[in-house]
């Protein structure tokens, strides 16, 4: 009996001193290979007499058990020590930086921003988005629109003209986009709800004008739709824009050419040191201009005044986006200094939506 | 148009608050612009008496005062002006007060040792003129302790008003009294105005000699006054003038002032004496000059009116009179002139020649014709109450009176248009306040128009006038009913192109610039543009000239831009406008973008990790095929030329286009000639795409994508290198080894491109892999090999490249 004691014993004892994969396997022939030590007791059965040959059979089996399993307990500890020296030599410096997603760096302009903010809260109210050409004629720019040939009121535009043809009439940039309308009611019999958004230019440049500039225009011509419904309109506009609860708005009378009643919007607001606060405070500032379309108007673009109305409204993107956002100087809108863009601008990804939030 | 509070009262019987009638000012349509409150500004200034003055121990130039202001208390005010004695009257501040002509706010002060505890103050101190010499001197009977602007009468508060151009009659002070009494402002003080008997003929004759061409001018009246004794006009005239920031000159010439701004009525005085013959009103002659009162002479020409004598032109109607027929104090006979003229024709005379007169600024919105002759009797009536003399009849030329002017109004026009719904009466209550007379009841009335409101023409007008003076926030908001129409898309194909081509583009690192529509002729020259039909006949500034015929120019110069303020490494973009010719179809949409330096897409600047270099031509092909996939390019169609238009590198450049018919960009660094025109330094490249090039996708009848076909068998990939020679496109590499079997292989890829050692010179090794689908059942190793030779064979015989050894 001791023979197989003392096996074990030297069987278990190489087995545990293996300190390498090559060491175990050969302890492991050592023990059970063609020539082992176990293998050789094993082939000493069948010499014995059954009686013993049973008792004998079931020790030697014990025997190859354990030391499968002791085989199987050092490979574990061998592969996991092994795993480990390696991974001691693979560690990283985790505290480098990686490159910023390119989502994260790029950004769109505050007008893109505000222009796809308005489409949205617009689309909602059913309006569509109409566009017109940047080089207008003078019947569509003026004419059109009720301004008078040569009246004072055309004053009150410094216009980019172009040089005059053979015939004596000249092109301009279109000094507001209220051409479009013109365009959208000879193109489309109304129910007419479109807004209007796009570059404008007129000859001005300090720090509240640049000689470009960016307006949306809003107009709806039907056979029902009154002051009463402009004023509800606009108020669900700057709730919306804004992104206030309640505004208070002022809708004084005033004078455009092509509208009649004409009137001019302030909001009312506070102003502090950096921003300026919606929905409360005690000062006015004014937003936008707004009336109902000039029966003159609808005339010029083959609309009976007595059976055709409606409204138009229009102000500057780049000043709404002021406000809202917090820039100083409108001029910097057209500088395309990165660290302004950065700053000022959006990401790509956050797209404005009512139901998503407009800013957030 | 500027008044004060006190004139106003002249025409309104008011006790409302000044900030009541300023807030109803801006709320019918006559914004206020600027309150200038002197009695605000000027309260804590008193009417003090010097009681004492010696000299400082430490100054010899400041004396120490003492100061009664009324309470009994002396103060001690150090006083540095020469005029400083005991027993004046002047007036004082005490500590805390804000003194106007500093800016600053008055501290007690310690002046070498001495304590002063008020100032006793300038002129100029107070804003009143630019007398800084002395202190104001009072006289005796000034009271101590009273306010020095209410006693001086400087407490007439000065109210500006931002005037539209359609309401000429709230040019003069009258009218607006008259909008304010209808908005329930108080009682309206409309006196009539009596005429002046004539004592004798007036000497002087008037012709209106337009030939047969139009008349500038429908009437013209003409007064002498005989005798007059001009002279500075009386204190309460002139604080009236100064107040509104006009200039007293005499009292001839004050009153035509204050009759312009009183009544929006202007007039003109000549000086008879120096008027020779009559006059004749007409169209200056070529090569006629006038020396006008503002001390400029002025070229004319036939489109401008004047009025003439024997000497020839005395006067440039209705926009500035001539220096030599001026009234001075020296006058003793004037001529009256009240006259209407032509409103264009004023308005182009006034433009050409650069002149904003008051004059000009009411006869170019439009005088009221009815009041020519009544303003007439005003000026002569105040002319001998200020001056005396014997006043002549009245010669006029022309007719003053205006046109009736009727509207057949509707009142349910005001529910209609304005959502408003006024009984008849509160309307014509309205109506008849403003001056006009409505006559009739039920569905239509006939509304008279007054002479002096030009602006009203038709129904909406009234409206307005109604809405404006009942309160625009009587209209009650009502709720806009976004009607039955589907809620399908509003925006059209390009506008959804270009709101997803600037999201593509920021989401590859890039910024969006707005840059300006218009550059310098030589910049738009060297993109393809600089037509003359897209040259600006009057640009703001010489390099704002012409339209843009590509984005690119203001891209880049926007990148040098800041480049120059240390920030080299940029990717800007921006879609928008470009402009091949006037026509609106000739105006397309561009997205375009530029890249400089280290603006690489996998991230901008220097990294640890290395991955980064220059930007190169392949950068902005990048950019231009994400923007072609984002708004749906068929990037099948896509084919890749090796050329671009002269602003690109010639040999790192491309063209993207579908067919050689239709290109929709270009991609690649810029033209080093390019960079240099421009001014600005690379590494830089750019691409730039037209959206509308894009063809509109198909309509589908349904949304559903097309089943999806997933094969069971797993795909095999096989690489080949081949040698080719080095002008032979990668492209066509890979088109050739498509064409070994459409159905078998689904994709081709370029996984390395080498020249150099063990390649021959002028040749080089591009290395495919090629993707091998099974269809129908697992491909033998022979099935295998047998393709892989078609796609060698292919490649030779397409591209002349033999598989590298």
């Amino acid at each position: 009996m001791t023979d197989i004691a003392q096996i074990e014993q030297r069987i278990l004892a190489d087995v545990a001193a293996a300190s390498d994969e090559a060491a175990l396997e050969a302890a492991r022939v050592a023990a059970l290979g063609k020539n082992g030590a176990i293998t050789a007791l094993l082939k000493t059965l069948g010499t014995l007499p059954p009686e013993e040959r049973k008792s004998r059979g079931s020790l030697i089996n014990g025997l190859k058990e354990r030391v499968n399993a002791a085989l199987a307990a050092r490979r574990e500890a061998l592969k996991g020590a092994a795993l480990k020296a390696r991974l001691d030599t693979e560690s990283l410096d985790v505290t480098l930086p990686v490159r910023e997603t390119p989502a994260e760096v790029g950004r769109v302009h505050p007008i893109t921003q505000v222009t796809d903010e308005l489409t949205a809260i617009f689309a909602d109210m059913g309006f569509a988005v109409a566009e017109g050409p940047d080089i207008e004629t003078d019947d569509y720019n003026f004419t059109k629109l009720n301004f008078p040939q040569d009246h004072p009121a055309r004053d009150m535009q410094d216009t980019f003209f172009f040089n005059p043809k053979p015939d004596g009439s000249r092109l301009l940039l279109r000094t507001h986009t209220s051409p479009v309308q013109v365009r959208t009611m000879l193109a489309q019999k109304p129910p007419i709800r479109v807004i209007i958004p796009g570059r404008t230019y007129r000859s001005d440049s300090d720090q509240t004008h640049t000689p470009m500039f960016h307006q949306v225009e809003g107009l709806v011509i039907d056979r029902s739709s009154h002051l009463g419904h402009l004023k509800w309109i606009l108020e669900e506009f700057c709730k919306a824009f804004f992104e206030v609860d309640r505004v208070k708005m002022r809708f004084r009378p005033s004078f455009f050419p092509f509208t009649e009643p004409s009137l001019e919007v302030d909001i009312q607001c506070r102003r502090e040191k950096d921003e300026i606060r919606f929905g409360e405070g005690d000062d006015w500032l004014e937003i936008l201009g707004c009336g109902m379309v000039h029966p003159n108007v609808l005339r010029n673009c083959g609309l009976d005044p007595d059976d055709f109305q409606g409204f138009a409204w229009g102000m500057g993107i780049d000043r709404i986006a002021m406000l809202k956002y917090g820039m100083a100087d409108l001029r910097a809108f057209f500088e395309a200094d990165v660290r302004w863009l950065t700053h000022y601008g959006f990401r790509p990804l956050d797209f404005p939506t009512l139901a998503g939030g407009l800013s957030s | 148009m500027k008044f004060t509070l006190a004139w106003l009262k002249e025409h309104l019987d008011t006790d409302r608050t000044l900030a009541e009638i300023a807030d109803k000012l801006t709320m019918i349509g006559l914004e206020v612009e600027r309150i200038e409150d002197r009695a605000k500004l000027l309260a804590p200034f008193v009417i003090a008496r010097v009681t004492e003055a010696k000299p400082h121990p430490n100054a010899d130039r400041l004396r120490v005062c003492l100061v009664d202001t009324g309470d009994g208390k002396p103060v001690q005010v150090v006083c540095g002006a020469p005029n400083a004695r005991a027993g004046m009257k002047g007036v004082f501040v005490p500590p805390g007060a804000f003194i106007p002509g500093k800016a600053v706010t008055l501290a007690v002060g310690t002046i070498r040792g001495v304590e002063s505890r008020g100032m006793l103050v300038s002129e100029f101190e107070l804003q009143l003129s630019d007398d800084h010499e002395g202190i104001i001197e009072l006289p005796d009977d000034a009271p101590v302790g009273t306010g020095y602007a209410q006693w001086a009468g400087l407490d007439d508060p000065v109210i500006e008003i931002n005037l539209t151009p359609n309401r000429p009659d709230c040019t003069g002070v009258h009218g607006i009294a008259r909008d304010l009494a209808a908005a329930d402002m108080g009682q309206f003080k409309d006196a009539g105005i009596k005429a002046v008997k004539g004592e004798f003929p007036c000497p002087v004759n008037v012709a209106l000699d337009f030939g047969a061409a139009p008349s500038l001018c429908p009437a013209f009246a003409l007064r002498l006054i005989r005798g007059v004794n001009n002279g500075p006009s009386p204190d309460w005239l002139q604080r009236r003038l100064v107040a509104i920031g006009l200039r007293p000159i005499n009292a001839l010439v004050d009153v035509t002032n204050f009759i312009t701004y009183d009544r929006g009525r202007p007039l003109h005085v000549f000086d008879a004496a120096k008027v020779r013959g009559n006059l004749v009103v007409r169209r200056a002659r070529p090569g006629e000059t006038l020396a006008a009162l503002d001390g400029r002479t002025y070229a004319l020409d036939e489109t401008m009116c004047v009025i003439a004598d024997d000497n020839g032109v005395e006067s440039l109607s209705g926009v500035i009179g001539g220096e030599k027929t001026g009234c001075s104090a020296a006058t003793t006979d004037v001529l009256i002139e009240s006259a209407l003229w032509n409103a264009v024709n004023i308005a182009q005379t006034g433009r050409k020649l650069g002149i904003n007169s008051d004059a000009r600024y009411r006869f170019e919105r439009g005088v009221d014709p009815a009041f020519t002759l009544p303003g007439l009797e005003l000026a002569t009536r105040m002319v001998l109450d200020l001056c005396g003399g014997a006043p002549s009849q009245v010669c006029l030329a022309g007719n003053p009176e205006a046109p009736e002017r009727i509207i057949d109004f509707p009142p349910s026009e005001l529910k209609r248009l304005a959502g408003l719904a006024v009984p008849l009466p509160e309307m014509r209550g309205v109506l008849n306040r403003l001056g006009f007379f409505v006559a009739g009841q039920g569905e239509r009335v006939k509304v008279a128009v007054p002479s002096w409101r030009p602006d009203v023409q038709g129904t909406a007008d009234i409206v307005e006038e109604v809405v404006r003076i009942l309160g625009v926030e009587r209209v009650p908001a009502t709720a806009f009913d976004r009607g039955a129409a589907p809620r399908k898309p509003v925006l059209t194909a390009i506008q959804s192109r270009t709101r997803k081509a600037k999201r593509a583009l920021a989401a590859r690192n890039l910024i969006e610039a707005v840059t300006w529509s218009f550059i310098a002729k030589r910049r738009a020259e060297l993109f393809g543009g600089g037509q003359p039909e897209l040259a600006l006949a009057n640009p703001i500034a010489a390099d704002l000239s012409d339209m843009r015929p590509s984005l690119i120019p203001g891209l880049v110069a926007a990148a040098q831009r800041n480049a120059d303020r240390g920030f080299a490494d940029v990717g800007l973009f921006e879609v928008g406008q470009v402009f091949r010719g006037e026509a609106p179809q000739d105006q397309l949409t561009a997205a375009a973008a530029i890249r400089r330096a280290l603006a690489k897409p996998s991230g901008i600047g220097r990294h640890w990790s290395k991955r980064d270099g220059a930007v190169d031509a392949f950068d902005a092909k990048a950019d231009a095929l994400a923007v072609l996939a984002a708004v749906g390019a068929p990037a099948s169609a896509l084919q890749i030329a090796a050329h671009a238009p002269a602003w690109f590198h010639p040999g790192r450049s491309g063209t993207i286009q579908i067919g050689p018919q239709n290109v929709l960009g270009y991609f690649g660094e810029l033209h080093p000639s390019t960079l240099e025109a421009l001014e600005a330094q690379g590494p830089l490249v750019a691409f730039e795409v037209i959206l509308e090039r894009i063809p509109a996708p198909r309509t589908k009848a349904t949304r559903a994508k097309p089943a999806l076909e997933l094969s069971p068998l797993q795909p095999v990939e096989r690489d080949f290198a081949f040698v080719v020679e080095r002008n032979v496109k990668g492209a066509d590499i890979v088109r050739a080894a498509m064409s070994a079997d459409r159905k078998l292989i689904s994709d081709v890829g370029v996984f390395d491109v080498y020249e150099g050692a063990g390649i021959a010179a002028g040749k080089k090794s591009i290395a495919i892999a090629v993707t091998i689908q099974p269809r129908d059942k697992t491909m033998t190793e022979a099935e295998i090999e047998t393709l892989a030779a078609k796609i060698v064979a292919e490649v030779g015989k397409r591209t002349g490249g033999v598989l590298r050894a």
